[in-house]
This record gives C-alpha cells, structure tokens and sequence, in this order.
C-alpha cells in the first residue's frame, strides 16, 4: 500500500517535473488543484497534530478550541479517518469525535460524550456548518472533491515573495460558495491564500496560510487563519507540534478507542 | 433526584482503597499530573400552573439547587490501570440541606484485548434518543422533568464490567451486585397520578444485595462497512416499582417492589438517505407474570423504535422517532385490570421530533424535544435556549410542558408539573 503510494507520488512528482521543464506543456488548472488537494489533505500516509484554534469575534473575545488531531490516509484523494480529541475548553474536555470519510459518499461520525459515556453516531452531510463553532467549515477541514469545481487558471503572480498560480473554481452543483479564487503555491502546492464568494459575487470568508514548515520533508501550514470579512469574525489557528508517518493503527479509529483515548496518541 | 442522604456502600470502602493507591503510587511509575476539572452550577425550575401541591415542602419549587462538581482522573500512558472520579457537592432548597453524590468513581484495568471496570460507572446502551430499549441502566426521571442537564438523566450503576475486543465482533458484559431503581416522579415534588390515593403508608422492598440478585447485561457489538450493529441481552429487574396489594378492588394495604425482568434485543445505525437511520428493538420478557395477569406488575412486552437524523446547512439537525411497544397477554390484562387503574391499549406508541439549530458561532443553541403519544393522546414539550456567554460560562433557559386529554396517562398524569427552569454553569 505504502509502496505504491510512493511510486504514485513519484509518478504525480515525475509528471509535474516534465510537465514544468516543458514550457508550452504546463500543468492544466485542475491537475494543479488536484496536487493542491494532495498536499493539503493528504500529506503523509498519517498525521498527528496538536491544534490550537482561537476563535476571535470582531470586539476582540476570544475562544479556544484546543485538539489533537490523528488522520490516516488511505488512498490520495479516496478514504481517510480522523480522530479528534478535545483538551480544551474544560466543558468539552475528554470529548471525542471520529470521522470516516468517503470519497463517494457521506462521512460516517460518531462523537463521544464523556458525561454520560455516550458514542453517539451523528449526522453528517452538513460539510458547510461550521467546525466547532469556527469560521472552518467541515468541508475546509476535510477537503471537497476534485471534480465538484470547475477550473480556471486566471494568471501566475507572486504572493509574498512566492510564485504562486491562480486558479477560479466554479461549483458544478449548489456549494457555499459561488466562486473561490486560490493562490497556489507553484513549488509546494499548498495554497497561500483563498477567497471565498457569495451569491452576490461579494467575498465573505479569506483564508491564508502564513506559516509554511518543512515537516519530515513534507511543507505543511502551521499557521493559518479563515475570517469571515462580514462579520469580522476570524479563526486563528496553529499547528503546535505535527509528525507524519508515525504508523497509527487502524485499530485506534474505533469505538474502544474513542471512549478511552489512548494516552500516547494524544498528548 | 440526589437525595440527601448517606450511606456506607461497599463502593466507598472500594474508592477510599482505589485512591489511597492513586495517591500512594505515582512516584513508582511516572511523573504524569492527574488531570482535575469541574464546575459550578445553579438550576432552578418552578411550576408554572399555579396548581398546589398537597405535602409540597416548596409550592412553586421544583428543583432549587447550587452545585459543585470536581472531576478528577488519571491514566499514566504507560501503566494499565488508570482511575476516574466525579463527585458532586450541592446545595437543595426543596429538602433544604446539603449533599454529597458520587456520579461516578472507578478504576480500569486496560489490556491489549481487554478491558475491565470496577465501580460506579455510566452505562448508556442503544440506538433512541430519548427512548430506551435495552439501555436497561438506572435513570432519573425526575431531572429530566425538572430541566437539569441531560447527565443527570443517567444515574451510575455500582458494577464491574469487562471488555473484550475481537475483529470479529466485541462484548460488553457488566455485573452489577448492588440494584439501582429509576428515580420516578415523587411525592413533595410532582403531581402524579395514583390509582389509591387514600393509602399512605407503604413499604417500598428493593431487590436485596445477594448473589441470587445480581443482575447482568451483555452487549455484543460490531461496525460492519460503516453500519453499527448490536445485539443484547439483560437478566435482572424491572427499574420502576411494581404494586402488591391485599385485593386491587378495594385495597388496605399496598406494598412496592422491583420484578423480575429479562430484555433480549438488537439495534443497528448507519449512514442512510442522507442522514442517519437508526432501529432497535427489544422483547420485555416481565418474568414474574409471565401469564399477565397480576395487575400490579407489567405484562411482557415487545419494544421497537426506528429514528431518522438529518443535518441540514448552517448548523440545522432534525430528527424524528417512532417507538411503539405491543403488550403480550393483552386479553388477561383487560380482564385482571382494576378499575382505578389507567387502562393502556395493547399497542402504546410515541413519536418524537428534535430540532437543534446554533446560531452565532455556536454560541447560541435553540433547540425543541417533543414527545408525542397517538394513542394516550399526550404530549411532552422541552423548548430551550441556550447561550455560551464565554468558552467557560453557560446560560440556558427552557420549559418542560406537560399536557394530555386525560389525566392519567403518561404524560397527561403531569399536566400540573410544567415548569419553566433556568440553568448556569460555570466550568473550569
């Protein structure tokens, strides 16, 4: 499994290194959403990451959501689980929640409540509400399918010193947005910056990547921020510590595990 | 309800013995901090009939309490037991004293293919929300009529309880020595409806602590390509008292006591139509009165629900129920059936529907709970509306609306209790 993951990244890296020394022959829009995704959603074969988010409304108050995160991938772009655990705040602490996720269907949930020891299986095709209570979406969290969009690449330009494509994406179907323009990173693929448009053709929600680290070879964005430009809401939030490819079992994406979370995984 | 009262249950000799270990130990393994957190909390609930209450120590008072909880646990990730604690300490304005409540207390011993519990601990089986068929564990119907937390709808059992994980399939099975009834409707707090109200004294007689009287309960549980199935099954006693009396008609005297009960059932939820689809079901198999025909304890019955959940965008969750159960020997019940008492029909049914919507961030929830019975033409109401003032400050204001076509169904019986409570939590 792992093999060939390699041999495919090696392939995708392959094709986009013959693809660039080729002028003429660049990367389409959506190949280059495709490896944005790849190095977005899915880097590594598995992650583990302790979050913090701050949720900070226009007055200055803030909030915090304090988690580790455990993700196994399964295929890029195909299955993946996650397991959350709250550490914070204290009304939510020893919380769980579990996530499968399908490329071809709705995710499987399941949140656990330590109260009253409770593993409730919760609905699921709600991508555009709200994680946690912050300006993410679930879909923000997780990733939307490749071919929800349609693409556009509209220029190449530096953002911060950093070559990057723009790409439009356009919904086929019904989608919160209407419009979402992205500023990909030409080297790494991880986007820089995003803009999210309403059915007003009005941007209400940016997102931007301001931290960008080299983990065990793999860029990933250790500090990012969504705000909401209408109500001057934002979501700060920073990868406090992330490793990759550390062997996480199936067996911890499980009922068992969820109402006893094992403490290794989650410190 | 917590009562204010005390008793010397084995359990705390068990903690006392659990947490002199605790304290005595960790220097032997490692340097890892417990982690302690807990909260404050006042909640109060007051009729809103305007109705008296005969015996009533508080008229409008239903629930008047302030609350402190401390949660402590500790499980050093490199040893295999670990130990979890929650006490309450509160104040009652209703009995107008001070108590103390252990939720739960207990120690785990974690295996690589097992795992055991001993102590109190919470139990919550099943597929309902709301409606229980083989969560067979003790509940207190008195906090849910009243607007306390949902937590406290669930009272812990003093029990062991072992674990064990296969690929195939895994099993909860939980004794439990010591017998724990559901807290119902009482005298002080509640109008309810009584078929004798002109008999006062009588002797409640639970189950005693012996071995004959352990009661067990089974759960073998496994996901199957994303759909959750469990089977299940029960050995132990009827959680709502039964009635013994000299004769039904005319009676002298009358007595409570638990019966004898044993559940067999199954239950299943997955990703379905959208949203998520859950069943259960369950055979009642009322041991003591297998024939149906003492009137003063539940006849056998059949049990099944089957619930829909859909989440909409913009943080909007429905969600709708049916639950029926079908009663056995429903010819001798009619027949044995005094007149004082409230004759059921052979098919009882309820529908449910759920409504949570957050607002602001999530910081504002409103949310609605409605029972609804077709055939005792009865409803239960919970509107409420909740506000997390800060990540640590909780705000909830709600109403528990009671009311029926008659007086002596389920719900009907309560018409007078409907309340309107308040509730805020400090955690920390």
């Amino acid at each position: 499994m792992r093999n060939i993951k390699i041999l495919i990244m090696i392939l995708a890296l392959g094709t986009i290194w013959i693809k660039a020394s080729f002028p003429g022959d660049a990367l389409t829009p959506e190949e280059i959403v495709r490896a944005c995704y790849a190095h977005f959603y899915y880097a590594g074969n598995d992650m583990k990451a302790r979050i913090l988010m701050k949720l900070i409304d226009k007055g200055g108050q803030e909030r915090i959501r304090d988690l580790t995160m455990l993700k196994k991938n399964y295929a890029e772009g195909g299955e993946q689980k996650y397991f959350i655990y709250f550490h914070q705040p204290s009304d939510v602490k020893d919380t769980t929640f579990m996530v499968y996720k399908y490329p071809d269907r709705d995710d499987d949930r399941w949140l656990f409540i330590p109260a009253i020891n409770l593993v409730k299986r919760i609905a699921a095709n709600d991508k555009y509400s709200s994680f946690v209570g912050s300006d993410f979406s679930y879909e923000d969290v997780s990733g939307r399918k490749l071919q929800e969009d349609t693409y556009r690449l509209l220029k190449e330009e530096e953002l911060n010193g950093k070559g990057c494509y723009i790409i439009e994406s356009l919904p086929k179907g019904s989608a919160e947005y209407t419009k979402r323009i992205s500023w990909i990173d030409k080297v790494n693929y991880l986007p820089l910056k995003e803009e999210f448009y309403d059915k007003q053709g009005e941007l209400y929600r940016q997102f931007e990547a301001f931290e960008i680290k080299d983990i065990n070879g793999i860029p990933t964005a250790t500090k990012r921020v969504m705000k909401n430009t209408k109500t001057g809401h934002r979501t700060e939030v920073t990868f406090q510590s992330t490793e990759y490819n550390l062997g996480i079992g199936n067996d911890i994406f499980s009922e068992r595990y969820l109402r006893r979370p094992p403490a290794e995984w989650i410190k | 309800m917590d009562k204010v009262t005390y008793n010397n249950r084995i359990i705390y000799l068990f903690l006392l013995l659990s947490f002199g270990f605790w304290f005595l130990t960790p220097p032997l393994f490692c340097t890892e901090e417990p982690s302690i957190k807990g909260f404050l909390q006042t909640n109060y609930s007051a009729r809103i009939t305007g109705m008296k209450l005969p015996g009533a120590k508080r008229q409008e008072l239903m629930l008047g309490e302030e609350r402190g909880r401390l949660e402590g646990s500790y499980y050093p990730s490199n040893v295999k037991v670990g130990f979890d604690m929650r006490a309450d300490v509160f104040h009652d304005w209703v009995e107008d004293g001070w108590g103390v409540s252990l939720r739960e207390g207990y120690m785990d011993y974690l295996m690589d293919k097992f795992d055991v519990r001993i102590g109190r601990q919470t139990v919550t089986w099943g597929a309902g929300d709301l409606l229980f068929i083989n969560d067979v564990f003790p509940k207190d119907w008195e906090a849910l009529y009243s607007g306390r937390p949902l937590e406290y709808l669930k009272q812990g059992v003093d029990a062991g309880k072992f674990n064990i994980y296969t690929d195939l399939a895994s099993a909860e099975f939980i004794v439990i020595p010591h017998f724990t009834p559901d807290n119902l409707p009482s005298v002080g707090r509640f109008f309810f409806f009584d078929p004798y109200p002109n008999i006062m004294n009588r002797e409640v007689e639970k189950p005693k602590t012996t071995f004959g009287n352990t009661e067990y309960a089974l759960k073998i549980y496994r996901s199957l390509d994303g759909t959750d199935l469990s089977a299940y099954a029960y050995k132990g006693f009827y959680r709502a008292p039964a009635m013994r009396a000299d004769n039904f008609i005319s009676p002298t005297t009358i007595s409570h006591f638990y019966p004898e009960l044993a559940v067999y059932g199954a239950s299943l939820q997955k990703s379905a139509l959208g949203g998520v689809v859950s069943a259960e079901c369950g055979y009642y198999d009322s041991m003591d009165d297998r024939n149906g025909k003492n009137p003063g304890i539940e006849n056998s019955q059949s049990k099944f629900l089957i619930g829909y959940q859909k989440a909409f965008q913009n943080d909007l969750t429905i969600g709708l129920q049916y639950y029926d159960e079908l009663m056995s020997q429903y010819k001798e019940y009619k027949a044995n059936l005094p007149p004082a008492f409230f004759r059921k029909k052979q098919l009882h049914q309820y529908i449910t529907l759920r409504v949570t919507k957050l607002l602001k961030y999530q910081t504002v929830k409103l949310s609605l709970f409605t029972f609804y019975s077709p055939d005792e033409e009865d409803f239960f109401i919970t509107p409420e509306a909740s506000i997390k003032v800060t990540d640590n400050a909780l705000l909830a204001l709600g109403a528990n609306i009671f009311t029926g076509v008659k007086d002596n169904t389920t719900f009907g019986q309560q018409h007078k209790n409907s309340n309107l409570y308040v509730l805020t939590k400090y955690s920390f």
